[in-house]
């Protein structure tokens, strides 16, 4: 046990010294972390939003909506391809999450049912199989025919629409000018978002608040918006949408849409030239240019809608052909307004409403508490179990403390290199491992004491101290494991990050209290051969 | 120079003799656990209930009457506004609002609020959790100290044997049902960092737990004609020194962590000190008593199926 190879000897020199050098950066201040030569490390220990402040918000995507859309998107699709054969039907629509529909006559039921086969198309299958699956379940009960999405097609859609949200939600974060946010999928259909010094997220907010829809319809002459409130009916081919302003003015509006807002290429806040009023400037690309002027061409002297998430934002009339491709939206805006609206109509529209699930923000003055009260915590806490080692072991207690430190440094060491998030009950996790690292040395220094006390001379003492202990030393850590890895697995943020500083602490405590103590005991016994142990 | 001794060398302490009344006593603990958490329940932090938290700082010592009069007329339901650490500190609690579209009513309460307080305060921090949220929240955390109990049960039963294994099993749950009575009886906030203060204790524990068994395992290969009662006691009283030394240095930095850290981990800190007393309580007067019930067979106490005491059993008695 007290004999060391060569080559354990020289790595753990390494460990240590890597364990040194990794966790220097951070003494570091960050301004001066340029001077630093390049071959030295750089890296930081990543504060958590607790400590440095920011915002973190769990984005739930609304995907019931997503099926509920494709399933009327079907419908269509159905009806499309049943007047392609020339099949009588009736009772087609959605019932219970599938689409429905009778054959009259029971003879076509074979060439509407191969028919409606033809829609269906091949996605993706799941995690477990890459066998690619149909994305419809067609199913026919004599002339009654159903058609459900396979699960397959579901998830397909809620991954893509996932994916395209979390573009999309980068674009608008990124417009607030923040730095290093985090936008990653969790789970099937959430995002989380990380803005760090972030303190005040309403804007964000009101930025994810909106789907962004937009479209330019032309406004119905069939009757005003008034009238059809009144009639409670409203002419095919319109829909009555309301002004987004205060007033909630009713505005008849077309269903067909002039140009959509995918069109647009960019869209900029500005200020009307007449009389002053924030706008927002736009641009279509050159199919929406085309659109646009073909259709103010031909209705001139009529209101158009400009429609955003089914308000209509205004309803300018149409004074001249507008061929160049650019406008001006003005809805009686605040600047901060017409600021969003330019990002959100830049950013392009999400697939689905979000919701923010949860959300966690804190201010930099409490990061900066947190961080300091952490410190404070954690030197006292050392000092205290330092002070305590060398009363109770003496010179032992030293070598005990030695440990320590080099458990410490390797912590932060291996924190800063797996780029891991210190959060504040990581702190605590970093000085609850101060109190248990001592744990291995305790075991073995009290067994020794044991040893000695049966009469053993000093070096089998010694050996026997360190043999015994191993056994007790690895399962009560690896206990401890277990509860961090758990932690690990269910916890978020915060949490997360005490079960990380509890894990990395576990482990690399067993290596400095217990090889490399060893190793320093095994030194000095050689240096002094004691005839007799004070411990 | 002498040394720092908490526990005297050879300490003899009858442990068993005293099972009868520390058994009694944890199950009258573990009853009112159950009583209390039926009867008074957990004071849910709005991460298991849902709702809203706001932190604010104001200037000079906050004046919570007026603060509770400027919030009251807002109708956000029950709102709780307590001081918090400082006089300059004040946190307020907002019940998640009902119905279903109650995350977005959240963040409509958030905004109130901040309309109402104004830009003359700081707002350190601000949560909202929703009630969907809240609900999973709720179900991992049970499911993480279930899940961390068993497999303790399976490592121990995988080291040593099944009637350790269900020894210490006992103390576990004796342990966390002990620390949730704390929580029910002190109303301390229940949220997710008091999960994580449950799994510790539940390491913590074991740990100490493991300690004293693989004494007990030891001594077993050592005296083979021992009375059981007499050999748990020998390697209690053998541990003793090392169990109150890695608690006195646990709690010393947890004590420094109580008063300097600050008061967003107090409570989480405050539960693992109450765990470490616990967990050495329950690793001397629990797991070594059932142990004890149950009996060990002594012919293959070589342990389970673990190796590493069973390969450097040492051959001296």
């Amino acid at each position: 046990m007290l004999h060391f190879d060569r080559w354990k000897i020289v790595l753990i020199y390494i460990l240590c010294v890597a364990g040194l050098v990794y966790t220097a950066p951070n003494f570091v201040p960050k301004s001066k972390l340029q001077d630093v030569p390049a071959w030295l490390p750089h890296q930081q220990i990543n504060l958590g939003l607790d400590l440095r402040g920011g915002s973190y918000m769990l984005l739930g995507l609304e995907t019931d909506a997503l099926v509920r859309e494709r399933l009327q998107g079907l419908v269509n699709e159905v009806r499309g391809a049943l007047r392609d054969v020339s099949v009588p039907y009736t009772g087609l629509g959605i019932k219970d999450g599938s689409v429905v529909v009778r054959i009259t006559a029971p003879a076509d039921a074979e060439k509407a049912r191969d028919a409606i086969d033809g829609l269906s198309s091949i996605v993706a299958g799941n995690q477990f199989s890459t066998l690619p699956e149909r994305d419809l379940l067609i199913t026919a009960d004599g002339p009654q025919i159903s058609i459900v999405l396979s699960d397959a097609a579901k998830r397909a859609r809620v991954q893509s629409a996932v994916q395209q949200s979390i573009e999309i939600v980068r674009r608008r974060i990124d417009e607030l000018g923040t730095t290093e946010p985090v936008i990653q999928q969790q789970g099937i259909d959430r995002i989380l978002v990380q803005v760090p010094g972030l303190d005040d997220p309403s804007q964000l907010k009101a930025l994810l608040g909106k789907t962004a829809k937009m479209n330019f319809r032309l406004v119905s002459n069939a009757m005003s918006g008034q009238q059809a409130l009144a009639s409670r009916t409203v002419p095919a081919g319109t829909e009555l949408l309301y002004t987004s302003d205060q007033l909630k003015t009713p505005v008849l509006v077309e269903r067909r849409i002039m140009v959509g807002g995918d069109r647009l290429v960019d869209a900029q806040p500005g200020f009307d030239q007449r009389n002053g009023l924030p706008v927002v400037n736009f641009r279509f690309d050159a199919t929406g240019a085309r659109q646009f002027g073909e259709v103010t061409r031909d209705s001139v002297g009529r209101p158009f809608a400009i429609v955003l998430d089914n308000e209509v934002i205004s309803a300018p009339v149409i004074r001249e052909p507008i061929m160049g491709g650019q406008g001006q939206i003005s809805g009686n805006f605040t600047v901060q307004e017409a600021n969003n609206l330019a990002i959100l109509l830049r950013s392009g529209a999400l697939p689905v409403a979000i919701t923010v699930l949860e959300e966690r923000t804190v201010g930099p003055g409490l990061g900066a508490d947190s961080i300091r009260a952490g410190e404070i915590a954690a030197i006292i806490g050392s000092v205290a179990v330092v002070a305590f080692m060398i009363a109770s072991y003496g010179f032992f207690g030293i070598l005990a403390n030695i440990a320590l430190i080099l458990n410490i440094a390797m912590v932060f060491a291996v924190l800063s290199v797996l780029q891991a998030t210190l959060t504040l009950p990581g702190i605590a996790g970093i000085v609850l491992t101060i109190g248990m690292a001592v744990d291995a040395n305790v075991l073995i220094y009290e067994r020794i004491r044991e040893e000695v006390a049966a009469g053993k001379g000093p070096i089998p003492a010694i050996e026997s101290g360190y043999n015994r202990a191993l056994s007790s030393i690895l399962d009560a850590n690896i206990t401890t494991l277990i509860s961090a890895a758990i932690l690990f697995q269910m916890g978020s943020g915060p949490v997360r990050g005490f079960a990380v500083t509890l894990g990395i602490g576990i482990v690399t405590s067993v290596f400095t209290a217990f090889t490399v103590n060893r190793y320093m005991v095994s030194v000095w016994l050689r240096r002094r051969r004691p005839k007799a142990l004070v411990l | 120079m002498r040394h720092l001794k908490l526990i005297p060398d050879d300490t003899k302490i009858p442990f068993s003799r005293w099972r009868y009344v520390a058994v009694g006593l944890s199950l009258v603990v573990m009853v009112a656990a159950v009583v209390l958490l039926v009867t008074r329940g957990l004071n849910f932090g709005i991460d298991f209930k849902g709702g809203i938290l706001v932190e604010i700082a104001t200037d000079g010592p906050a004046d919570i009457g007026r603060i509770r009069s400027d919030l009251g007329g807002l109708g956000l339901g029950e709102v709780q506004i307590q001081e918090f650490g400082q006089a300059d500190d004040v946190l307020i609690r907002v019940a998640s609002p009902q119905g279903d579209d109650a995350e977005k009513a959240s963040q409509a309460v958030v905004e109130k609020i901040k309309g109402a307080l104004g830009d003359g305060v700081e707002y350190r921090r601000v949560e909202v959790v929703g009630p969907q949220v809240s609900g999973e929240l709720v179900e991992d955390g049970v499911l993480a100290v279930l899940v961390s109990v068993a497999l303790m049960l399976l490592y121990i039963w995988f080291r040593f044997e099944w009637q350790f294994s269900l020894g210490a099993v006992v103390a576990l749950v004796h342990d966390v049902l002990a620390t949730i009575a704390l929580f029910c009886l002190l109303q301390i906030e229940f949220n997710l960092q008091s999960i994580a203060a449950l799994l510790t204790i539940v390491g913590y524990s074991m740990n100490d737990t493991v300690i004293v068994f693989d004494r007990v395992r030891e001594n077993l290969r050592k005296y083979k004609k021992m009375d059981l009662a007499e050999l748990i006691d020998l390697s209690v009283n053998q541990t003793l020194s090392r169990t109150v030394m890695t608690s006195g240095t646990t709690l010393l930095a947890l004590l420094a962590l109580f008063v300097f850290g600050g008061e967003v981990i107090r409570g989480f800190v405050f539960a693992m000190i109450f765990g470490i007393f616990i967990g050495t309580y329950s690793s001397i007067f629990i797991a070594g008593p059932v142990l004890l019930a149950v009996g060990v067979s002594r012919d293959a106490t070589n342990g389970g199926l673990g190796g590493v005491s069973k390969e450097k059993a040492p051959g001296k008695a």
